[in-house]
């Protein structure tokens, strides 16, 4: 296993101090996350390993703000998250953060260049020339008119990324990207993803199952039980 | 078998709200269409009671113009004819009272006429001796409690309001002592010859007058209750297409497994036959309950408009219950037949997601929209050329039906329009989404449409009737008092009696005759200002009111032109006379033909008609008093004088009356439709979070989302809103020009009521809101971990 790249303090663009996360369950509340401690830089790229259930997709979900812990510090770019409320969590993720799932989820009543556009200008930093030079870089410029449903499993996936760089977010966070995708496209994805990831100069925190993928990127936190391990 | 049944009943126990509204929506359905007809049946087994009431409808009568007098009636017995005589009458209890009366004569009347078992002679005695015995029906018993008549006893088999007696008392009663009303004739006995002059053989009737006036009313009704029950069938259509949709993947794999295509069509036919039952029984339940609220109205109305008479309680039908279940299967089958055919047809290798339900293809909403150009086309058509009740009624349910299938590519097209003109990212997105929205929510739209635009139409239809018939009323009843003199002799005296006290005493005389083939009511009219100012003319010659008093005009009222392409110029031939039509006036309520001559020519055809009814003229601060010193003078029953303020105001109650059934109904049909609206959404709601969840994640709360989802709800009602207000008027124009037209004879002027449209834009928003409040809130309290299982793939 690679060690866990710890950043300087002060360049901190995510930071996790002591995060506890429980979920109540018909057999009473299970504990997913049990005191979770790490660090993102800017520009540093780190995978989010370990089996099934370990709480990775939790971890990622609160540090997008998606949901709030129950005990712990939570610091995206310099605001701290933890005791925020719906509406400063919603900005935080419209300005701050760009999220890339494993089921693409674009929207389907919009067309490709709708949905590229989509997140940009809601964080009002839409740039024409930039979503032109991502959907050339996507291999997108042919379905720009098009609508989800009429996209392929790999065509949706390079769409969902394209939606989060458009917006140029400091803070990249993806969740097994390409785990919906066969073994060729998806390292073709990965490949384009970590390339224009690395050219806006944002932090990747990315789950995945792959140690190959894992390899790719600058660092490595492995996650059992609840804990990094 | 049993296990595939099991799997696919499953679904229903994880969607127990959809199975309540599929459940919700057939009973409503079938509440709403058989509450109609158990109205219906229970009027026409009144009539059918009414005309077979002394044998009526297998009995021949003898009848005159009028009464016929008592000593006529001994002539014909004399002379071997074997006739019973028959007196027929109201007689007012009090205010709100009063009991139709048929005095017989128990020892001539014919077998086929025996009404009542009169028993080894214990009823008898008392029936035929003072103060008489009257026999009615148990409910008219009931009605008649604390009244001041001869002892009531329960017979069955008589109509209801109606009280059999003998004829002597009948006659004291009625004040009509020596005459009777007719004279029924022994089918077995020899006719001894011709009858003498003034009266004529009416051969038996099996329906009554009052089943043939009424028929329209009853059409209008039937109407009504096709209109709520195809509301609710949208209801039905839109969950059971859903369920469908749900299943999809569901299908697939049992057809996968092994389960044939004929096999899981026919488990889901059973499925669709169990719950079209059991919504079908509740729905029986429901609709006797809204047949049992609404039958005292519809009786008052019947009574009011037609002096038809059906009980006010309701009985329970067999054939009623058959009915009503059958229509709740055929309803359920025909609203499930395109999903049927879908799975009978689904081929197995395709992909098993279920089909983007939400998003509508450009060529479905083409289809639609070709199929409503077809209908309002037919509409079109059946306006220039249908004839008749049932063709206005069909180019009613065309012109709705289109403009229903109309909506949702008029509100697509709308969409599409605003969409392109939306600046920023959201409102983009709205458009956008509630475009893809459409599709799930149209079927409820299309019922709120034609909810909205029933009740506008019926609305503007009512709300013009009213001012119309106020106003008519007005110039209809322009005498302040009216008497109807007990016989000749004393209307003589009264008439000399009011000379010096009133400013004009004018005779009311009317008589039978036939026009153009047709029996016609003929009134004479006296020539003064009354009628020259206040007659409600609706097309005339120049000069009208001195053509007529000359005697070579008549005035015809406007259902007898219709009828007969009248117009004022054309020649017109009465038996005896023949002249040229002055005018045509407006004749509201009455079914009847009728023709006025000047008064001269009048008594100049009928010498023998009666000078009983007059129409008096008096300053109407004196009115009153005039009143109480004619009926102190001559002894008068109060029924003999009626003022102008009571006469109107009777004729406004019968109005309200007649229209309460139709609001009720109306507002019944909103709330199936504001029901439909809330089912899509509920449901729509369980399908949105995949929808939702993107756009919460990359920053919009929750809030704001529900906040939009209101907004859409909002949005999508007031455009069904605007729809409804154009399709309201021309129901409204159709109504009055042209389904009155057919059913009543007359054509109503069209008045709007703008004000009354933001009254139901009002309701129609709140119901929306109300509506989209339980999915909106649901949106709202939504916890993270829900939205989140969207992007784990866990749902």
């Amino acid at each position: 296993m690679r060690t866990v790249l710890v950043s300087d303090p002060s360049e901190r663009l995510l930071s996790l101090e002591g995060v506890r996360k429980s979920y109540a369950t018909g057999e009473g509340p299970v504990q997913v996350l049990a005191g979770v401690d790490m660090n993102l830089a800017p520009g540093e790229s780190l995978a989010l390993t370990g089996e099934s259930g370990s709480g990775k997709s939790t971890l990622l979900h609160l540090a997008a703000g998606l949901d709030s812990a129950d005990e712990g510090r939570i610091v995206v770019a310099g605001h701290d998250i933890s005791q925020a409320g719906d509406t400063e969590r919603a900005r935080l993720r419209r300005g701050t953060v760009g999220l890339v799932f494993q089921q693409f989820n674009l929207i389907p009543s919009l067309d490709v260049a709708a949905n590229l556009a989509f997140q940009a200008r809601l964080a009002g930093r839409h740039d024409p020339e930039w979503q032109a030079e991502l959907a050339d870089a996507l291999g997108l410029t042919a379905c720009l008119h098009r609508y989800p449903e009429q996209l392929s499993g790999g065509q949706q996936q390079r769409v969902a990324i394209g939606r989060t760089l458009a917006a140029r977010p400091r803070l990249v966070l993806a969740d097994e990207p390409t785990g919906n995708l066969d073994e060729a496209t998806g390292d073709a994805v990965m490949a384009l993803f970590l390339r224009l990831v690395s050219q806006t100069g944002a932090g990747l925190l990315m789950v995945t199952h792959s140690t190959r993928l894992a390899g790719r990127l600058h660092g490595r936190l492995q996650l059992s039980a609840g804990r990094v391990a | 078998m049993r296990v595939a049944l099991a799997a696919l009943l499953s679904h229903w126990r994880r969607s127990p709200l959809q199975l309540a509204m599929l459940l919700l929506g057939l009973a409503l359905a079938t509440a709403l269409w058989s509450g109609v007809q158990a109205i219906n049946a229970e009027a026409r087994a009144s009539y059918a009671e009414a005309a077979a009431t002394l044998g009526q409808d297998r009995l021949a009568r003898i009848t005159a113009q009028g009464p016929i007098p008592q000593e006529t009636y001994v002539d014909l017995r004399r002379a071997g004819w074997r006739v019973s005589p028959v007196i027929e009458g109201r007689v007012r209890i009090d205010e709100r009272r009063s009991l139709r009366l048929i005095g017989i004569e128990p020892l001539t009347l014919p077998a086929p006429a025996q009404q009542v078992e009169f028993g080894e002679g214990d009823a008898l005695l008392p029936f035929l001796t003072a103060p008489g015995l009257i026999f009615a029906a148990p409910e008219t018993l009931a009605r008649m409690e604390g009244a001041d008549l001869p002892p009531l006893r329960e017979a069955q088999g008589i109509p209801p309001g109606t009280g059999l007696i003998d004829i002597g008392q009948a006659q004291r009663l009625l004040r009509m002592e020596g005459l009777v009303s007719h004279l029924l004739l022994d089918p077995d006995a020899p006719r001894p010859g011709e009858l003498p002059e003034g009266l004529r053989l009416v051969p038996p009737d099996s329906e009554s007058d009052v089943a043939r006036l009424t028929d329209s009313f009853h059409l209008n009704l039937t109407a009504f209750g096709l209109l709520s029950f195809a509301v609710g069938l949208f209801i039905v259509h839109s969950a059971i297409g859903l369920a469908f949709e749900q299943r999809r993947p569901m299908f697939r794999t049992l057809r996968a497994l092994g389960v044939t295509a004929r096999t899981l069509t026919g488990l889901l036919l059973a499925e669709l036959v169990l719950f079209a039952l059991l919504a079908g029984v509740a729905g029986l339940a429901l609709g006797y309950l809204v047949a049992a609220l609404l039958l005292p109205d519809v009786a008052a109305t019947l009574r009011g408009l037609y002096g038809a008479e059906v009980p006010g309680t309701l009985a329970f039908r067999p054939g009623w219950a058959a009915a009503g279940l059958g229509i709740a299967l055929l309803g359920t089958l025909v609203s499930a037949s395109q999903s049927l055919w879908r799975v009978a047809h689904l081929p197995l290798l395709a992909p098993a997601q279920p089909r983007a339900w939400a998003v509508a293809s450009e060529r479905a909403l083409l289809r639609q929209a070709a199929a409503a150009a077809g209908l309002l086309i037919l509409a079109g058509a059946l306006l220039l050329w249908g004839r008749g009740v049932v063709a206005a009624f069909v180019l009613l349910a065309a012109l709705l039906l289109g403009a229903a299938l109309l909506l949702p590519v008029l509100l697509a097209g709308v969409l599409r329009l605003a969409q392109r003109a939306a600046r920023g990212p959201i409102a983009q997105w709205f458009w956008a989404d509630t475009r893809q929205q459409l599709p799930g929510l149209s079927l409820a739209l299309m019922a709120l449409l034609l909810a909205l635009a029933a009740n506008i139409g019926v609305g503007t239809m009512v709300s013009s009737f009213r001012l119309t018939f106020t106003g008519w009323l007005d110039q209809r009843l322009a005498f302040e008092l009216y008497l109807s003199a007990p016989d000749q002799v004393t209307a003589d005296r009264i008439a000399d009696w009011l000379e010096p006290r009133a400013e004009a005493v004018l005779p009311i005389v009317r008589a039978e005759t036939e026009v153009l083939g047709q029996p016609a009511q003929l009134y004479g009219m006296a020539d003064h200002a009354t009628y020259r100012e206040n007659w409600p003319l609706l097309a005339e010659e120049p000069g009208v009111w001195d053509r007529l008093a000359g005697g070579d005009w008549a005035l015809v009222n406007e259902q007898l032109a219709r009828r007969e392409r009248l117009a004022p110029g054309d020649p017109i031939r009465l038996p005896g006379w023949e002249g040229r039509i002055a005018a045509i006036y407006s004749d509201y309520g009455n079914p009847s033909a009728q023709v006025i001559l000047g008064i001269d020519r009048f008594f100049a055809l009928h010498p023998e008609a009666e000078r009983r009814r007059y129409g008096i003229r008096v300053a109407p601060a004196r009115a009153e008093a005039l009143a109480e010193e004619l009926r102190a003078a001559f002894d008068l029953p109060d029924e003999t004088l009626i003022d102008q303020a009571s006469l109107k105001g009777f004729s406004l109650q019968v109005f309200e009356r007649t229209f309460a059934v139709t609001a009720a109904l109306n507002v019944l049909t909103l709330g199936v439709a504001g029901l439909a609206m809330f089912a899509s959404l509920m449901v729509l709601s369980g399908m949105r979070l995949p929808q939702l969840a993107p756009v919460w994640a990359m920053g919009l709360t929750k809030a704001r989302l529900a906040r939009l989802e209101m907004l859409r709800t909002l949005l999508l009602a007031s455009g069904t809103l605007v729809a409804a207000l154009p399709l309201g008027l021309a129901l409204a124009w159709v109504l009055l020009a042209v389904v009155n037209v057919q059913a009543f004879g007359w054509r109503l002027p069209m008045h709007v009521f703008p004000l009354d449209w933001l009254t139901l834009g009002a309701l129609a928003l709140g119901a929306a809101a109300l509506a989209a409040a339980v999915p909106v809130r649901r949106l709202a309290r939504l916890r993270p971990a829900d939205l989140l299982r969207v992007f784990a793939n866990e749902r």
